[in-house]
């Protein structure tokens, strides 16, 4: 089973109690209304699906309750980092790092 | 005349008693719970009108006198008050700092005991629940095959394990099952 580090709990724990909540850091302007069709189907709609690296939101949904943030590996399905919901995304150079 | 009708309360969980040379399975009485979200301020006017200090820290707990608090979340605790049934814990006056809510009747528990209550628990609950891991005092939201539990290690061979009431067939069931495999 894989272990998943929540930085609510502070500690490892079992996938079973995660939900996964699709892809992290995505910009949701204030002023939607405004947007043209193409710019809100991109930001509404439109999401990556790397071989690779992806920035993802989880919930801790059977323990604390909490959403936060994972730099997940979709090949090897490594966790490489957890982060609380409204920390920055990590540059990409961190992300180069946390693959070695 | 009519003759009153008379509404009998029962705990979804009566009856349900199992031991072997390994692990018992008890049913905990009836008991007061609130589900506690609270910001720092009102979780700490909380625990004073309760007595208590609101365990902080991840899987933490607090207990005096027959009540326990049990860390869920940043902002989510699950009191129990075991002397006091029925005898409302919600504060007499409303509050923007917290919510807690009357939860007494939602939950029914159970006591797993014995040398085999961490394989019993282990059987569907993917948690580690050694005692280096979840020592005494651990609490925490957890699964147990499909229901979502709260589990609280009480002593070194015990937990208590809080469950909605309308997942008791269930639990009970996998509950005994498991308690039945722990003595081979
Ligand atoms: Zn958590």
């Amino acid at each position: 089973m894989l272990l998943i580090n929540c930085p609510y709990c502070e500690d490892d724990r079992p996938e079973l109690e995660f939900a996964n909540a699709g892809e992290a850091h995505i910009h949701r302007p204030k002023d939607m209304a405004d947007m043209s069709d193409e710019a809100f189907e991109a930001m509404f709609f439109i999401r990556d699906n790397p071989k690779g690296v992806i920035l993802e939101r989880w919930r801790h949904a059977h323990g604390c309750g909490r959403f936060f943030n994972a730099v997940r590996h979709t090949v090897s399905d490594k966790f490489l980092k957890t982060y609380m919901a409204g920390e920055p995304r990590p540059s990409d150079d961190e992300i180069t790092e946390l693959m070695k | 005349m009519a003759k009153p009708a008379i509404a009998l309360r029962h705990t979804p969980t009566e009856g349900h008693n199992f031991a072997n040379g390994v692990v018992s399975v008890s049913t905990a009485a009836p008991a007061s719970r609130i589900s506690l979200r609270a910001t720092p301020l009102g979780a700490n006017s909380f625990g004073k009108s309760l007595g208590l200090d609101l365990p902080k820290k991840p899987s933490g707990s607090a207990a005096k006198g027959g009540k326990f608090a049990l860390w869920l979340g940043p902002d989510e605790w699950l009191i129990i008050d075991e002397k006091n049934q029925d005898i409302s814990l919600v504060p007499k006056t409303a509050s923007t700092q917290l919510s807690a809510v009357d939860i007494s009747h939602r939950n029914a528990a159970y006591f797993i005991s014995g040398n085999g209550a961490e394989n019993t628990l282990n059987a569907a609950c993917p948690r580690n629940l050694s005692l280096s891991e979840f020592p005494v005092g651990s609490a925490t939201r957890t699964i147990f095959g499909k229901a979502e539990v709260v589990l609280y290690r009480t002593q070194n061979n015990t937990f208590r394990m809080e469950f909605w009431r309308s997942f008791t067939p269930y639990v009970w069931g996998l509950l005994l099952d498991a308690a039945r495999d722990s003595n081979n």
